[in-house]
Parts: structure tokens; C-alpha cells; sequence
């Protein structure tokens, strides 16, 4: 087992974290959501410790478990990710409008625990421990999607999810049973000396392909994306904020580690880049005719997914570090994003754009923060995103796949259409109707994301420098 | 090159930024303007190191390098030569002045009016002063959003439709731009502009990036199946938005051709040259025809610009040292004098409240001072000797008549609709029919102030041009002659039957 505490000690803290709400789950229900905000006061400080531990955690290296589970600088580097994501939404989520105040400890359990499993994931590398650690955070989530209050579409979006999930597991799984049955090994420092082309191991290609199928159904890769905007949709705007972020980095570290295992130019690879330039088209046509927010961010992350496709099918360590670096700017885009929407919409319905109208007089503040988000997400300096970009479409060139730059640089501009469209709405649009106006310091921590979003848009090296360190370990 | 006491470009480019965190915390509207002012006077004095430029060097001076993203071999890398120390002491320029023309003119939002032109000059300097090719697209899109927002939330009645039609033609032009830098990158190995500009390459590599990047420059121009969005965004922008937009923002698609296009690739550049003189001519013409119909005074000036930045192009792809002389001086003069001709439109505007040149006639009796700036600034417009313009567009009628005479013959006719239109507008702005009886006021001191720095240098560089002359000479000297070397060595390995070139030697043969 080799088990040693101090390389665990990120998991520890997000299970200890579980474990207490779970404690308090159990406890008698409180009927005044007063009482419960107050008796869940720790749990922003506690998810504040997790970015510091996993800070403090990054240069751990080894494995344990019988080599399963290994912790290296890719896996350290998204458990710094996921703590900051963590940390991110459950603030946005501590003062949601929708949620009864008996289910508050459940919702925030299962939070917890989705996260604990995308933990695991990063660190997962051998087949098995992946499909489990891969469920430990899809069952939490399937749990927390119909939360919202009494609706209707809450219960569709959770029931989309689930059949979708559960099919797109069951295709990862049939597909897991041809790796072994070809390669004869699950874990992935031994998979990596196999051969992966068509000629000589079409078994193995199948099957790494199918196994690939479930995490791009996480990543809503087009066309396993239909979920997507459905359930961003249905499902409250705090969970959806979630969904939309997290998920999605559990997904990217599992392709970048099975990508590792390939070479450029075979077949999956170009799969992948097929795929990529596929999703990145179809969610930025879909989003240009959305009216709902939620649904143009959720035709939004389809189409980011497509990007993150551009620096895996490179195969290189550059390739991997960049989409590890733009997999991380895109939680923060998105929790910026979010974080506005949560806060105007009071009442914790879906907003139009029509809601976003003369946001620029009503909220000043959060109307800079869309505006810096919105910018960020087309890919425009000095944001974050254009870095993250840069590095993506660099690091594809000359490794085969030209055209998907091409592809990607284009969709650039179809893009800013309806991303422009936020910031048309709150800078131009005069206000129509009264709308309850958010509390101004409500827009702290967006301002902090925002602000995270300009600074590595103008010096990303240190950050960057962290994704490097994971792409050049698995592709040296 | 007399060295600055402090690294003068980063100064230039971030005091502006720097101020706009103060702005916030400002209470009055007075004290808003005022502060801006006094930045934009402070940042002209803070450009006085730029004078111990040395006139007699081609290079980049003023250098500034640092690593920047080691991993991923960014510099932050600035420096500028004759060509771009022009343009930056112009928006250098620019600045006090677009504050002192909105003094009145901009009433609302007053604080995130000045952050904008604070934003766009900081940017604006940076793409003229940026050496580092990724350093150079961060500005170039950082442009766009202070642009965008300028028409969009202090724009006239159609400022929706022209601020993203602005945005989305410049951001669809310079997508492809970025897989141009990109491909440079991996082709040259490196993002320094200078280093990249050593290398030969591929005649086929020349080609596709050419074209990525003409797209951009063009748009930006605006080259004519392009200048669409020209038209809109000037006539919907605040005053200080369309002086910017005419005087800055076209200059960036002619600065790019002559910093990236000529010294990059050259042999596509003497390719496509049939093309984009073909365009240009187009733009002179077309766009002198148009403005002869507007009734609309901004309008006329647009359409105005897409004529002269045609003679820009013209002078860049006929190769010759005054073509490129002249561009350069168009490029200069086009800036002051639009510059100058939007700011007219504007003091008018806020006197009757409307741009059709119907309402606005007859103003020489009640607005003699107005009307005297009015016509200098359109004599200049029209290339009237003695004026500024008239040095820029005769180089670039003795580069064109030099190399193709008969394209000179061709644009004769757009230097004649250029007085045409103008002095028509001046005609009826003088001495038209009074359509309506105002109580006019003619200028006030701000006012004067603001245009007198113009009408100097209309007349300064109207009848001494030398000194301009003389600080854009030696870079545009050594620019032709790494183009003609670049140019004329492939032919010549082409001749000796090398392989590798056959392909540029074929195409090279059909332009000559």
C-alpha cells in the first residue's frame, strides 16, 4: 500500500471537509437559513486552507497504493486548480436563493465530495482508479443537479445528466475491457510502452478511443455535448457554476495523461483534432442564437472544450502544458462569469440578456467584471485567455494539425459575436424595468477573479511555468 | 542616439495606464478633465527624451529588452525607428487635445470617457513602439476595446450597429494575423520582429502569411472591398473617438504593411503588389466619388480618409524611396488634418445640433475664425501647395510617375476629386444659404487652443517639410534596401537553378 500521509495531505483536508458535513448532515434539521449560514461559516475558511495546503503541496512527488495513484507535477498542479475552484464556488454557492435551508448540508456535502473525487482523479493513473475516482465525482453531481428548489426543469436537467453519464460510462468501461483484453496491463506507465497505431493494435486503439468517450462526454466535447446546455439550463445558476468548471478539469488531467500515451499524427489524434475543430464550430454557431445565458455559456464551454483539443492532439509537452494552462484560465474565466450572473440574478432564476440591460449604471463593478470575463473568454489581450490561446495555437502548429489552428483562430471571431453581446447588453442597453440591485460588495471576490484574469493575462510565466513542469514530466 | 534618463517608451506607454487607477477616485466632473489634461501634458513632456533621436541612424533606438514568458520566448521587447517615432509623438499629440474637444461635448459617464482615451493612447503607443511580435498583438487588440466602447456608449443614435460592426471586421481580420505570428514563430524561432526580419523564407510560407496579414492591415486601412465600417464608426463616434479612429487607428494597417509585410516577405509583397495597388486605386477613386455625394459632413470625411490612406498604400507597394516617403507623409498629414476637420465638425455640431452640411451653411459671416480653420484644414485636406498634405501626396505622384507612370496617370483624376469634394464643402459651409438664423458663437478660447497646435504644423510641415523628411529617411533608406536585396538575391539563386527557389523564381517572373 505505501501509504504516506504528508503526499496526501490536499485529499485529507477535502476529506476531512466531507466528513464534517457529513456530521452535521446528520444533525437536526435547522428551519432558519440564518442558523445554517452561520453554522457554515468554516467551510469558506476551510476550502481557503485547501488552496494554501495544496500550494504547500506542489513539489510532493511518489505513488502509492500499489503505484494507482501518483502524485506528480500534473496531478499537483489541478489540485491547485481544484482547491481554488472549490473554494470559488462555495462562496458563490453559500447565500443561493433557491435552496431550502434543510438540504443546505446535503448540497454542500455532495459539493465537497464531487470535489474530493476530482482530487483522486488527478492523481489516478492506472484504469481502474481512474473509473472509480471518475464516479466518486459523477455520483455527487448527479445528486446535486435537480437541486433547485421545486422545478421542473431541475429534475429534466438531473435525469439528462444521469442517462448521459451512465451511457457515456458504460461505452468508457465496454472500451476499458479491450485494453485489457489487448494490452494486458491497466495502468499507464505500462500502457505508455505499447503501441497505440491502427495496423499493429486495432483492439487497443478502439478501446483507448471508447475509454476516452466518457471523459469527453465530461468535457460536453461535441458530439457527446448534448447534456451541456440542458442541464446549465435546468440546474440552479451556483450548481451549474460548478458543472461548468470543475468537471471539466477532471476530464482535461485524464486525457492529458492518456494523450502522453501517444504519438502525433495516429489515428486518435486525429480523432481528437476532428473532434476539436467539430465542437469548437458547433458550440459557437449554437451559441450565437442563445438568448439564455446559461445556455450560450453552456454552447460556450462546448466549443472550449474544442480548444482544449488543439493542445492535446499536438502530443508534445508543450501541447499538454498548454492545455493544462487553458483548462485553468477557463475554471476562472467561467467562475468570473458566473459569479456575476449569480449575484444579479436575486431571485436565483435563469437571466436573459435582456436582464443584463444598463448593468453598466445599475452595478458598476460587476458590469467590469462581466466585461473582463467576457473579453477573457473570446481569447482578447491583455486577458488571460489570449495567453492561454497563444500558447494553445503555438504549441499545435508544425506538429501536423495546422488546419485546427486555422480552424480555432477563426472561430475567434464567430465567437466574440455573442460574448460581445454580454457587454453590449449591460454597457449600451438603457434600463427597461426596476430590478433588485445586488449589494455592492457583492462583487469582491469576482473583482479578485477579475483582477486574477487581467494579471496573468500580463505575466502568466508563474503559473505557467507550473503547467510546464507537468507537460515536460509526462512528455519529457 | 543621446540616451534617456528613464526607459522613455515603457514610460509612455504605462504613465497613461497608471493614471487611469487614479481616475476613479476623482469627485468632480472639472477635476476628471482637468486631470486628464494635465496627464496628456505630462506625457508630452514626458516624450522630450525622444528628442535625442538620432537622425542619421536607420535602426531601432530607445530598446528596451527583458524576458518576458521565458518558456514560451516572449520579450518584452520596445524600440522605434523613424517610422513609428512619427506616429507616437502624433498620439502623443492627440491626447490633450481630444480632452480639450470633448470638454463640453461629453457629458455623461465623464470618468470612463477619459479611462477609455487613456487606455487608447497607452495602446496606441504600445503598437507603434512594440518590437515583440506577440508584445505587438496584445496592443493591437487591446485597441479594440476602449474603440469599441468609445462609439458604443457615447455614440449617435445608430452607435450600436456601427460599434460592432467596427468590432467585429477589425477582430475577424486580425484572427488570422495571430496564425501568421504563430507560423513566424515556429518558422524564424523567435517573436522579435527585428531577428525575424533577417531570415529569408519559403516563397510558398511568404504567400500564405502575406495574405493573413494583409487581411488584418487592410481591414484596418480600410483598403476598399473593406472601408465598409469606416463610415459607420466615424459617424456615429464622440468627436474624440472619430479624431482618434482617423488619426491613430487607420495609420496601424499602413504601419503594419511597412513593418511587417515589406521586410518579412518581400517576395509575396512584390506578388500580390499588382493586387494592392489595384485596391488602392480603387480606394482613391471610389472613395472620392462617394464623398462628392454625402450630405452628411462626417460622412464626407470618412470617406475622405478611405481615399488618402489609398494613396498611403499606393506609395507602400510601388517600392520606390519616395513612395515610401510619401506614404509615410500621408500618413503624418492625414492624421493632422482629419484630425483636425473632425474636431471642426464637432464645435459645429454642438452649435446646431446637426452634421448635414444643409443645416450648417453660411457660417463665413457669423464664424469667420471657425470658418478660417475650416478652410485651412480642407485647403490641407485637398493637397493645396503650401500645405502639409500637398508634400505627402506629390512624393508619393513622383514615386508612383516614376515607377508606373500610368498608374499615375490613374489616380490624376482622384487628386481632382479630392478638391472637388472639399471645396465644395467649404463653398457651402462659407457661403451658402443661411438654412437657419442661430444665435452662432464663433470659437471660444478652448477652441483656439486646440487647433492652433494643428494649423502650426499644417503650415510647418507644409513649407519645411526637411526635418519630418530627414527623421523618416534613413529607416525607409535601409527598409528599400533590405526589400531590394531580399528580393533581388532570390532571383539570382533562382537563375543559378536552385531548386528550392524555382517556385518563387516562376512567380517572380510573372510580376516582373
Amino acid at each position: 500500500m505505501n501509504f504516506k500521509a504528508a503526499l496526501f495531505l490536499p485529499e485529507l483536508l477535502q476529506i476531512a471537509i466531507v466528513l464534517i458535513l457529513f456530521i452535521e448532515t446528520l444533525g437536526n434539521p435547522e428551519k432558519t437559513i440564518e442558523k445554517i449560514t452561520t453554522k457554515l461559516n468554516w467551510l469558506p475558511m476551510a476550502s481557503g486552507v485547501g488552496i494554501i495546503v495544496a500550494i504547500f503541496s506542489l513539489n510532493a512527488r511518489g505513488s502509492m497504493f500499489f503505484d494507482a495513484y501518483q502524485i506528480d507535477p500534473l496531478s499537483q498542479f489541478f489540485k491547485l486548480a481544484i482547491a481554488i475552484g472549490f473554494f470559488i464556488t462555495v462562496l458563490n454557492a453559500l447565500n443561493q436563493p433557491l435552496l431550502e435551508a434543510e438540504k443546505r448540508f446535503d448540497y454542500f456535502l455532495f459539493l465537497a465530495l464531487s470535489a474530493c473525487g476530482l482530487m483522486f482523479l488527478s492523481s489516478a493513473v492506472e484504469l481502474i482508479t481512474i473509473y472509480v475516482a471518475l464516479e466518486i465525482s459523477s455520483y455527487s453531481l448527479y445528486a446535486l443537479i435537480p437541486i433547485r428548489g421545486k422545478e421542473g426543469k431541475a429534475a429534466e436537467a438531473g435525469i439528462k445528466y444521469i442517462l448521459f453519464g451512465a451511457a457515456a460510462t458504460a461505452v468508457s468501461l465496454y472500451g476499458l475491457s479491450y485494453i485489457l483484453a489487448y494490452q494486458h496491463s491497466t495502468y499507464l506507465n505500462i500502457l505508455a510502452t505499447k503501441s497505440w497505431v491502427m495496423s499493429e493494435s486495432a483492439l487497443g486503439v478502439m478501446g483507448l478511443t471508447l475509454f476516452m468517450v466518457g471523459f469527453f462526454y465530461k468535457l460536453a466535447l461535441f458530439p457527446f455535448h448534448f447534456w451541456c446546455p440542458d442541464v446549465y439550463d435546468g440546474t440552479s445558476n451556483e450548481t451549474a457554476a460548478y458543472a461548468a468548471t470543475l468537471p471539466k478539469l477532471g476530464a482535461v488531467v485524464i486525457l492529458i495523461r492518456l494523450t502522453a500515451l501517444l504519438k502525433p499524427g495516429l489515428e486518435i489524434t486525429t480523432v481528437m483534432a476532428v473532434l476539436g475543430a467539430l465542437s469548437m464550430t458547433f458550440g459557437n454557431l449554437a451559441a450565437l442564437r442563445q438568448k439564455d445565458i446559461k445556455r450560450m455559456l453552456g454552447y460556450s464551454s462546448v466549443a472550449h472544450a474544442g480548444y482544449i483539443m488543439v493542445g492535446l492532439s499536438a502530443v508534445s509537452s508543450e501541447g499538454l502544458s498548454a492545455a493544462a494552462f487553458y483548462s485553468f484560465i477557463y475554471v476562472l474565466m467561467n467562475l468570473t462569469c458566473f459569479w456575476v450572473i449569480c449575484r444579479l440574478s436575486t431571485d436565483g432564476r435563469n437571466l436573459l440578456l435582456d436582464d443584463l440591460n444598463g448593468l453598466s449604471k445599475r452595478a458598476p463593478y460587476l458590469a467590469f467584471i462581466l466585461a473582463v470575463s467576457a473579453f477573457a473568454l473570446v481569447g482578447l489581450p491583455p486577458t488571460a485567455g489570449f495567453m492561454g490561446k497563444l500558447f494553445l495555437l503555438t504549441a499545435a502548429w508544425n506538429r501536423g494539425y495546422n488546419w485546427l489552428v486555422i480552424v480555432a483562430a477563426l472561430n475567434t471571431a464567430v465567437s466574440i459575436y455573442y460574448y460581445l453581446n454580454l457587454v453590449r447588453h449591460a454597457y449600451t442597453s438603457e434600463i427597461e424595468a426596476d430590478y433588485e440591485l445586488p449589494k455592492p460588495e457583492s462583487a469582491l471576490w469576482g473583482g479578485v477573479l477579475a483582477a486574477i484574469l487581467l494579471i496573468l493575462g500580463a505575466v502568466p510565466g508563474f503559473v505557467f511555468q507550473l503547467a510546464e513542469a507537468a507537460g515536460k514530466f509526462l512528455l519529457p | 542616439m543621446i540616451q534617456p534618463p528613464f526607459p522613455v517608451l515603457t514610460v509612455l506607454i504605462f504613465f497613461p495606464i497608471a493614471a487611469c487607477f487614479v481616475l476613479p477616485f476623482l469627485k468632480e466632473e472639472k477635476t476628471v478633465r482637468i486631470f486628464t489634461l494635465v496627464i496628456g501634458i505630462i506625457e508630452l513632456f514626458l516624450a522630450f527624451p525622444l528628442m535625442g533621436f538620432d537622425l542619421s541612424f536607420g535602426g531601432y533606438q530607445f530598446v528596451e529588452k527583458t524576458p518576458w514568458v521565458s518558456a514560451w520566448g516572449l520579450f518584452y521587447y520596445l524600440g522605434i525607428d523613424g517610422i513609428s517615432l512619427l506616429m507616437i509623438l502624433l498620439t502623443l499629440l492627440l491626447l490633450p487635445l481630444c480632452v480639450l474637444c470633448s470638454w463640453t461635448y461629453i457629458s455623461q459617464r465623464i470618468k470612463e470617457f477619459h479611462f477609455c482615451l487613456l487606455l487608447m493612447t497607452a495602446a496606441c503607443v504600445g503598437i507603434f513602439a512594440a518590437l515583440d511580435f506577440v508584445l505587438f498583438y496584445i496592443f493591437w487588440e487591446a485597441m479594440l476595446v476602449p474603440m469599441f466602447l468609445l462609439i458604443a456608449v457615447w455614440g449617435g443614435p445608430e452607435r450600436k450597429y456601427a460599434s460592432l460592426k467596427f468590432f467585429l471586421y477589425t477582430l475577424a481580420g486580425s484572427t488570422l494575423l495571430l496564425v501568421a505570428i504563430i507560423a513566424f514563430y515556429k518558422q524564424g524561432g523567435t517573436f522579435s520582429i527585428p531577428d525575424l526580419a533577417k531570415n529569408t523564407y519559403s516563397f510558398r510560407f511568404q504567400y500564405w502569411t502575406f495574405l493573413a496579414m494583409a487581411l488584418a492591415f487592410a481591414i484596418k486601412v480600410p483598403m476598399f472591398p473593406f472601408h465598409t465600417w469606416l463610415p459607420a464608426a466615424h459617424v456615429e463616434a464622440p468627436t474624440a473617438g472619430s479624431v482618434m479612429l482617423a488619426s491613430v487607428l487607420l495609420k496601424m494597417g499602413a504601419y503594419g504593411f511597412l513593418r511587417f509585410c515589406l521586410p518579412l516577405t518581400p517576395l509575396a509583397s512584390v506578388h500580390f503588389a499588382p493586387m494592392m495597388i489595384g485596391l488602392s486605386v480603387i480606394s482613391i477613386l471610389y472613395g472620392g466619388f462617394v464623398a462628392l455625394g454625402q450630405k452628411d459632413m462626417k460622412k464626407l470625411i470618412a470617406y475622405s480618409s478611405v481615399a488618402h490612406m489609398g494613396f498611403v498604400t499606393l506609395g507602400i507597394f510601388i517600392f520606390t524611396l519616395r513612395g515610401f516617403e510619401g506614404a509615410l507623409m500621408v500618413m503624418l498629414n492625414h492624421g493632422i488634418t482629419t484630425g483636425g476637420l473632425f474636431m471642426l465638425v464637432g464645435c459645429i455640431y454642438e452649435r446646431s445640433h446637426s452634421r448635414q452640411i444643409s443645416e450648417n451653411m453660411g457660417l463665413g459671416k457669423y464664424l469667420p475664425a471657425y470658418m478660417f480653420f475650416f478652410g485651412l484644414f480642407s485647403l490641407s485636406s485637398l493637397g493645396f501647395p503650401g500645405t502639409n498634405s500637398f508634400i505627402g501626396e506629390a512624393l508619393v505622384l513622383i514615386g508612383v510617375f516614376t515607377a508606373k507612370p500610368l498608374i499615375g496617370a490613374l489616380i490624376i483624376p482622384g487628386v481632382m476629386l479630392g478638391a472637388a469634394y472639399m471645396l465644395r464643402l467649404t463653398q457651402k459651409l462659407a457661403w451658402g444659404e443661411p438654412s437657419k438664423a442661430q444665435n452662432w458663437k464663433d470659437l471660444n478660447l478652448r477652441e483656439w487652443i486646440y487647433f492652433i497646435p494643428l494649423a502650426i504644423l499644417v503650415f510647418y510641415i507644409g513649407l519645411s517639410p526637411g526635418l519630418t523628411l530627414k527623421a523618416i529617411d534613413p529607416t525607409l533608406q535601409n527598409l528599400l534596401n533590405e526589400f531590394s536585396n531580399k528580393t533581388s538575391i532570390v532571383c539570382q539563386q533562382a537563375e543559378k537553378g536552385n531548386d528550392s527557389m524555382s517556385f518563387a523564381n516562376k512567380n517572380i517572373g510573372e510580376t516582373r
